[in-house]
């Protein structure tokens, strides 16, 4: 028996560890840390002394409430707080206060996948290694900095629902934008604030089974998990098809070699001995906490991109475009409101990525010289035709670097569209009488023979006319229909 | 000199007052007695009184402190030699409240180690001896502020109660002891042993000094996520009859089977306060804790499980003793560990770890969680007839040192009557109620949720008709 | 289960620590001949739920302090052995 004709299919679910930008730690009056030398923000509750108890941050909760809300979970009116216990330098009390059975957030779906559930813990102490340099001479050595230890986490849990790299990238950058919109998170996957890991299996196409799947830990950036979990289908779809089993093992994607190694050997599983954290009390999110997590949780990108759709009737990927990036949304939606009669939202939104193209993808539009005002202005001329788009173009590069009205802007300039009147009739006819064969052609009712007159006519004009009122006019001259 | 050392301490509080003594002479006159400490009550011993505060409600009036509590600057070991040395950077709520109060740091008393213990024998510091005999155990785990308090070393002690650690030394050494109402004093800076049963307490000669004591000890701190604000002040018992009150004898505990176990000396001190509780006034009858025989293996799964989790944070890497720390991690921690926590203390490590671990969690550690859910009904439906739950404190009196040690689930029998009260969270308190061979016997008394101003009501009826006398222990 | 609790027992405290935790488990393992189907576990004595605390920082320690108890304290920090690959 063979499987090497088989498919395939990878299924991907992803756990998601978001710190929450608090002002304290979740269980202690600490300030949350960053860049600071170590060991400043710890108390006795953080550095787990004897006799320490913890108290829950009561917004650390408010912003759990909140994103459990964006994600469309149920929210648990009483959940609990367990111990998982285990033994390392980075854990001073030897175990994680974290959520088990009866987590606050649970259901729930964002985009095209499941949400299993999201629940509240707190971040470890950082190890920094060493090597020999330390006290006790030719011992390999770390140092723990408990600075970041008692950071407030959620935990967010998908179901298997991701069916291939990309659509994991694609996702978890949903999933930013999303939390980034609810300001309870930096997000930033590189600073930590933000990681991921990543559940993989692989199955033949049509199974309705899962198979043995394997955990993929801590990958830094969108690039990192696309690569690593694209690694590990690899891996596994081989492994089966040259008849062999996928073993059930928690792996580390190194980045630079691109290969995959096993963290634990397998006599270390795991006995975490989870039970009820007797230090605390039941959670409870009360029906005003709830109604207090509801105000503060905004239009959402999803949403926004689904309005821009369907109301705007702007094409999917702009509206996407627009909606995930909340400063390009507000900035958008600025330039909307001065939009005067006449300038669609349509024409407008396609100005957007062209600023973005020159200020840098990086940049929030409303911190450009250029106003959503000025955008709306230029928009407004191109479309009523008193600037041609190509001098439009010129318009907003001045617009960038220099700022000011783009009315006043094409006048100096001189880059005001020429119209019939402005000689353009008597251009078009110069063309024509330039080019004799193209004007036959044209008047035979080929159309694409066109392009030499237009671009006699843009060539004279150093682009100022109008495309479409040439083209107008050549059919008018040569009498096309 | 003796004198002041005859005075209990509400009695001193009372001539601090008055300016008719002086509240230094007071501290050194203790400090002098518990600096020449035979009893290996003490680990450390204040060296001089700290500036007096100015009108406050306790004038003076030193307290030793069981060494569990974190005092900052000062050792605090919890008994164990994997603290030796140890000087947490902050203070536990009780002891910061009591100094406010204006009771100062006499000293820190031995214990069994992290409260794992009946008779003081498992400190890492020594076992202490009883001053009735000292050939005998004071009681665990408490038993260093027993023994101090017994033997006028020091006016007043505070200890903690998990399973009966402050109200079996107490019986053991002639005291009243307290455990109060789970949350009423504030866990924040007590080295844990089991913290869904973990409560501090006092230790006193009599009842007004319990709550008197007591008084300036419960109250919400908001480091406490466990801690509850008491619903009214502890007042000063005045009560000297019993009338109207219902006293509930438990057959569970005492009936001709489940009672074998404790000492005919024991059995008729009991009867005999009994007796004179009717004669004031009490109402003495049989009541039922169906689950009450079944509280001490559940309380032998809870409190090793969550003490098991609790210790895990002895890892050698910030503060306390390390062993092999140039070797490996895995090597520094277990010989950290091996070496640093006695026999009793890996034992419940062990049992707890045991008892959480997976496969196991459901049979042990669960089935105990819907235990204690039985137990506590038990006697919520008890509280609907009975004001009070009553049984001897220890079944036994104080036993010889080492008579024990080699049977440890012998020893923890020994906590048969009071476990059941921390598992359902209720306060109980324990008397002297006489002497068996010339040893004290303790009453217990037992009541529902913040019931200590009624408990400390009727202990104080009940020591007046019994009449205690236990200067012979600090003579 | 040593391994687990990170205690190094030598042969002989593995030996007698069996036996004596097995007779203490014999004892305590007469909590599951109770029928308690359907009974809730108590995690705690007291009904109390939702204690918390507003997000306003207090003082951390000062770092002296922090390392004042550390048996190796190494640039501010605490000294390990660096441990294998694996943990959290």
């Amino acid at each position: 028996m063979t499987s090497a004709g088989i498919d395939y299919e990878p299924v991907i679910g992803l756990e998601i560890h978001v710190q929450l930008r608090t002002t304290t730690k979740m269980f202690c009056g600490c300030e949350l840390s960053f860049g600071d030398p170590p060991n400043v923000h710890t108390c006795p509750v953080c550095l787990g002394l004897p006799g320490a108890l913890p108290v829950v941050n009561a917004r650390a909760v408010h912003f759990a409430t909140m994103i459990g809300l964006a994600l469309g979970c149920e929210i648990a009116p009483r959940s609990l707080f367990h111990r998982k216990n285990y033994f390392y330098p980075d854990s001073p009390k030897g175990y994680q206060i974290s959520q088990y059975d009866v987590p606050i957030c649970s259901g729930g779906r964002l985009g095209d996948v499941r949400i299993h559930r999201v629940h509240l813990e707190e971040d470890a102490a950082k190890l920094v290694h060493v090597g020999t340099s330390g006290r006790i001479h030719g011992a390999d050595r770390s140092v723990v900095d408990f600075n970041r230890c008692g950071t407030p986490l959620v935990e967010i849990v998908t179901e298997p629902d991701i069916r291939s790299p990309a659509q994991a990238h694609e996702w978890l950058a949903l999933l930013r934008v999303t939390l980034r919109q609810l300001g309870v998170s930096d997000v930033n996957m590189e600073e930590g604030s933000l990681r991921c890991d990543a559940n993989v299996s692989v199955r033949p196409v049509g199974s309705g089974q899962l198979g043995t799947k394997t955990e993929l830990k801590n990958m830094n950036s969108f690039r990192f998990l696309e690569r690593g979990v694209a690694a590990e289908i690899a891996r596994q779809t081989e492994l089966l098809r040259g008849g062999r089993e996928v073993v059930q093992e928690t792996l580390h994607f190194d980045p630079a070699s691109g290969t995959l190694t096993s963290l634990r050997s397998k006599e270390e599983a795991h006995d975490y001995r989870y039970f009820p954290e007797p230090d605390l009390v039941p959670l409870l999110v009360s029906g005003e906490m709830l109604a207090a997590a509801r105000a503060e949780v905004p239009e959402l990108p999803a949403a926004r991109a689904a309005r821009y759709e369907r109301e705007l009737g702007l094409h999917p990927d702009r509206a996407r475009d627009l909606a995930f990036r909340a400063d390009r949304a507000a900035y958008f939606e600025r330039a909307l409101a001065s939009a005067p009669d006449g300038l669609g939202a349509v024409e407008l939104a396609n100005w957007i990525p062209q600023l973005v193209e020159r200020i840098g993808s990086d940049a929030d539009p409303s911190e450009s010289r250029v106003s959503p005002e000025a955008l709306a202005a230029l928009a407004a001329m191109v479309v009523s035709r008193q600037a041609s788009r190509d001098a439009a173009r010129e318009v907003l590069r001045t617009l960038v670097a220099e700022g000011g009205d783009p009315r006043a802007v094409v006048e100096r300039e001189g880059l005001g569209a020429l119209s019939d009147d402005g000689g353009l009739a008597d251009l078009v006819a110069r063309a024509i009488a330039a080019d004799p064969d193209a004007a036959d052609k044209v008047a035979a009712g080929n159309m694409k023979a066109i392009g030499p007159l237009v671009g006699f006519v843009m060539r004279e004009t150093k682009g100022r006319a109008d495309g479409g009122e040439v083209t107008r006019l050549i059919r008018e001259q040569l009498a096309v229909r | 000199m003796s004198e002041l050392i005859e005075l209990s301490a509400a009695q001193a509080v009372a001539r601090l007052r008055a300016r008719e003594i002086d509240a230094s002479e007071l501290f050194e006159a203790y400090r002098e007695r518990a600096a020449a400490d035979e009893l290996n009550a003490f680990t450390w011993v204040a060296s001089a009184a700290p500036e007096p505060v100015a009108d406050t409600a306790l004038c003076g009036v030193p307290v030793a402190v069981k060494d569990l509590f974190c005092t900052e600057g000062v050792p605090s070991q919890a008994g164990s030699r994997i603290l030796e040395g140890y000087r947490p950077p902050y203070t536990a709520t009780v002891v910061a409240r009591l100094a406010a109060a204006g009771a100062p740091l006499l000293g820190k008393t031995n214990q069994d180690e992290f409260a794992m213990g009946s008779s003081n024998e498992n400190s890492g510091f020594g076992p202490v001896l009883n001053p009735w005999d000292r050939s005998r155990v004071p009681g665990g785990s408490s038993g260093g502020s027993a023994a101090a308090v017994a033997a006028g070393l020091a006016p007043w002690a505070i200890g903690t109660d998990t399973g009966g650690s402050i109200r079996q030394p107490a019986a053991l050494c002639g005291l009243v002891g307290v455990k109060p109402t789970y949350g009423a004093c504030s866990r924040y800076g007590m080295i844990a042993f089991a913290s869904s049963l973990d409560q501090a307490g006092p230790l006193t000669r009599d009842v007004t000094d319990a709550a008197l004591l007591l008084s300036h000890m419960v109250g919400h701190d908001p480091m406490d996520s466990t801690s509850v604000a008491f619903p009214e002040p502890i007042t000063l018992p005045s009560a000297e009859d019993l009338r109207g009150l219902r006293f509930g004898v438990p057959e569970e505990l005492l009936g001709d089977q489940a009672g074998a176990g404790i000492e005919p000396g024991v059995r008729a001190s009991f009867e005999a306060t009994l007796a004179l509780a009717e004669e004031l006034g009490a109402e003495v009858d049989t009541c039922r804790l169906p689950h009450a025989p079944h509280a001490l293996s559940a309380y032998y799964l809870i409190a090793p499980a969550e003490a098991s989790a609790n210790l895990a944070r002895f890892d050698g890497v910030r503060y306390g003793s390390r062993v092999a720390g140039d070797r490996d991690l895995e090597t520094m921690y277990s010989e950290t560990r091996a070496a640093g926590f006695g026999p009793e203390v890996k034992r419940r490590i062990m049992l707890g770890t045991y008892a959480l671990s997976s496969g196991y969690y459901d049979a042990f550690y669960g089935t105990a969680l819907k235990v204690r859910t039985k137990i506590a009904e038990d006697f919520r439906e008890a509280f609907r007839r009975f004001d009070f739950v009553v049984t001897p404190t220890s079944p036994w009196t104080a036993f010889p040192l080492g008579s024990k040690t080699d049977d440890p689930l012998a020893m923890y029998l020994n906590d048969f009557c009071t476990v059941p009260m921390p598992l359902a969270g209720i306060p109980a308190i324990s008397l002297p109620s006489g002497l068996a061979d010339g040893l004290p016997v303790g009453f217990q008394l037992a009541g529902p949720a913040f019931s200590e101003n009624r408990l400390l009501e009727a202990a104080h009826a009940l020591e007046r008709a019994i009449g205690f006398d236990g200067s012979r222990a600090r003579a | 289960m040593a391994r687990l609790a990170r205690l190094r027992l030598d042969d002989r405290e593995v030996e007698r620590m069996a036996a004596e935790l097995s007779k203490v488990l014999d004892h305590v393992a007469r909590v599951r001949e109770l029928d308690l189907k359907g009974v809730p576990p108590t995690s705690h004595a007291v009904d109390m739920a939702g204690v918390m605390r507003a997000d306003e920082p207090r003082p951390s320690l000062p770092v002296d302090v922090v390392l004042a108890a550390a048996p190796e304290p190494v640039d501010g920090g605490f000294g390990v052995p660096s441990p294998g690959p694996g943990g959290e």
